[in-house]
Formats: structure tokens, C-alpha cells, sequence
């Protein structure tokens, strides 16, 4: 019976990516309502660029693993820091080719040193970034993160009662 | 036995420690020497700018795209603020041996073509960057100096507005290293901008 269940859930998320990936410009405000603790569940927020090379590195297994952890409530938010000019020519086209799980926007906010102290003042600047939230809990991760890292991260906010 | 302990366990805490708060200098340290080799081939301290008033150190590479939408405003810091006393000093802290682009030679290869006026030195092992506390490309520092030495005053990105620099309503960099020339502080001492992480060499 689980397995059936596990091939069926398996099956669903297999579709998923057949769905054209939609990216969403969102703004400040917007990514500040995604910022707040959740009622339930984890929510994940990887803040990446086309332009960034190690955050295309960890691009896939952050997508194998919110089709993993889709089941312990963990949803994962791909924010792109892409300029909106090359939204058309370069996000979407890469976005499309890169058929990720998860939920892909860009912020669309141009005067940075007004926004990143607002998503978390311990935030340098620097990506890879990525914030997890649980609960109460809260946690900030700039650089690359190895599989296992993000396994591990993830096996612990999602045993949080 | 017991001292061993928690010598130990007092080393565990400062590695702990060392891992998750943010370090480096912060506005009002004053900065170590330290000696890089430039482009030239020739080795680069703060001792080599006894006369200069002040510096602008930039850690940047030649790879990171911020970086490169950056470059031509680097440059034209220098040459604008270098004849006030104010040069810049870049610095690239990626490890060539995970970033190709930033090797040695093509550091020399990017700084003549591009004419730098000013010193571009390798940190390869990024003991410089670490010690600055920088995180990312580009991440500028600017220090005036004191009779005990070079002090740091502002910490943070050039202007407000990657994508043109003429739409820039904030320039950060020319504001305070104006302010320091006029004898004062700088009104913004430390400013954020997205950039690249740095990368690290591996211990």
C-alpha cells in the first residue's frame, strides 16, 4: 500500500515539471509576506541569478529534494535576483530548460542596500543565499550548500513539531 | 586532564563561534598590513602608501558578472580620487583552483587590458579578504588614515544601482571618501549590494 502511494506521488510530481514554469516579478512587499514564519509546514527561499554559477550547481538537487520533501510540507521558492530586463531572454529560457520543482520568482528591486537588511540583516549580499522557516524557527544560509547539507537542514526543520 | 578538557572545549566554542558571526573589521578598526603580490609581479602593502590620505579597497575578480558591472566604476574611483590622495587597491580573493578566470595570469591578462590604474593583487589563499571580513565581489572598504594607521570608515557597495551607473542616486564611494577630504565622517558607513560569494580556498 505505501508503495503504491509512494509510486503515486512519485507519478504526480513526474508531471509537474511537464507544466510550463511560470515565473512570478514579484516585489519587496511580496517576498516579505513569503519571509514570514508559517502557520504550517517549511518553507524554503533560495535567492539565485542566472549569472551565478554555484547557485546553478545546487539548482538541481534543491529541485530533487522539494519533490522529495514535498510530502513533510517543505515548499521551496526560487527568487531570482536577475535584473526584469532579461526576464524574457534569459530567466524564463533557462528556467524552462532547468524544469524545476518548486515555485521560481524574481524580485524585481533595483536599490539593494534598501532590501537585503529586510530579508535578514545578517545577509551580506552574497549568493547563493537561502532561508529556511519553520515554526519559530528561522535560519539563514549564505553560500552553496552541499546535498547532504541541505538533506540534513531539511531532515531537521521538517521534524520540528 | 581536566584542563585539557576544557581547553578543548573552549577551542570548540571559538571554532563554533568563528562559524556562524560575522568577522572582520568593522567601521573604526584599524587595519593589519598585509602583502599581496600585484600584477606586476611586484609585492604590494600598506606600507608602499605613506603618503597617500586614504584608500579605497576594492575585492573584487574578474569573473563575477557584479564585478564586471562594476569594473569601468572601479576605475573611474581611482581616477578620480587617486590624484586626491585616495587611490584604489583591488583585490581578488577567489582561489584560481575553483575559478580558472581568476588565475594569476589572466588577472594580468584583464588588468593591462583594461589599463588599471591601480594595483590588482592575488589573495589566493583569501587570508586578506578573511581578515577584512569581506564576503562577496564586489565589496569595497574604504580607510583613512590616522597617525596610528589606516582606519576603516565605510564598508559596503559603490552606488545604488548595479545596472547603470548613471541612474545611481547613492553613490556611496565618492560620497564619503568626499566627506573624508573635507575633514569629516561619512554620512553612510555601510551599505549592502548583491555580489558573488567569494571563493574560498579549501583548508
Amino acid at each position: 500500500m505505501k508503495k503504491i502511494l509512494l509510486l503515486l506521488v512519485f507519478g504526480l510530481f513526474s508531471l509537474a515539471p511537464a507544466v510550463a514554469q511560470e515565473v512570478e516579478v514579484i516585489k519587496l512587499a511580496d517576498l516579505n509576506n513569503l519571509l514570514k514564519q508559517p502557520k504550517e509546514g517549511v518553507v524554503l527561499i533560495n535567492f539565485w541569478a542566472t549569472w551565478c554559477r554555484p547557485c546553478i550547481e545546487e539548482m538541481p538537487y534543491f529541485s530533487k529534494a522539494q519533490e522529495k520533501y514535498a510530502d513533510k510540507g517543505v515548499k521551496m521558492y526560487f527568487v531570482s535576483l536577475d535584473d526584469v530586463e532579461i526576464l524574457e531572454s534569459r530567466v524564463k529560457p533557462f528556467v524552462k530548460k532547468k524544469k524545476l520543482n518548486g515555485t521560481v520568482m524574481l524580485l524585481d528591486e533595483t536599490d539593494q542596500n534598501a532590501f537585503i537588511n529586510r530579508v535578514d540583516p545578517q545577509w551580506s549580499g552574497a549568493i547563493p543565499t537561502t532561508i529556511i522557516l519553520s515554526g519559530k524557527q528561522r535560519k539563514l544560509i549564505e553560500g552553496k550548500m552541499e546535498p547532504q547539507e541541505l538533506e540534513a537542514l531539511l531532515n531537521k526543520y521538517t521534524s520540528v513539531p | 586532564m581536566k584542563n585539557v578538557f576544557l581547553l578543548v572545549l573552549g577551542a570548540l566554542f571559538v571554532l563554533a563561534s568563528a562559524a556562524t558571526l560575522p568577522q572582520g573589521y568593522e567601521v573604526g578598526d584599524y587595519v593589519a598590513d598585509f602583502k599581496l603580490r600585484n600584477v606586476d609581479g611586484k609585492e604590494v602593502s600598506l606600507a608602499n602608501y605613506a603618503n597617500a590620505k586614504g584608500l579605497i579597497v576594492v575585492f573584487t575578480c574578474n569573473t563575477c558578472p557584479y564585478a564586471k558591472l562594476y569594473e569601468d566604476r572601479i576605475i573611474a574611483l581611482n581616477k578620480q580620487f587617486a590624484p586626491k590622495g585616495y587611490p584604489v587597491v583591488a583585490i581578488n580573493p577567489n582561489d584560481p583552483s575553483q575559478q580558472a578566470g581568476d588565475s594569476y595570469q589572466e588577472m594580468q591578462k584583464r588588468a593591462q587590458e583594461k589599463s588599471y590604474g591601480f594595483p590588482y593583487l592575488q589573495d589566493d589563499t583569501g587570508s586578506v579578504a578573511k581578515a577584512f571580513g569581506a564576503t562577496r565581489t564586489p565589496h569595497i572598504y574604504i580607510l583613512n588614515k590616522e597617525a596610528k594607521g589606516f582606519k576603516v570608515e565605510y564598508v559596503g557597495a559603490i552606488d545604488n544601482n548595479h545596472k547603470d551607473a548613471a541612474a545611481a542616486d547613492q553613490k556611496y564611494v565618492e560620497e564619503a571618501v568626499g566627506q573624508l577630504m573635507s575633514g569629516k565622517k561619512p554620512k553612510t558607513t555601510s551599505t549592502k549590494a548583491i555580489g558573488c560569494t567569494i571563493k574560498w580556498k579549501e583548508a
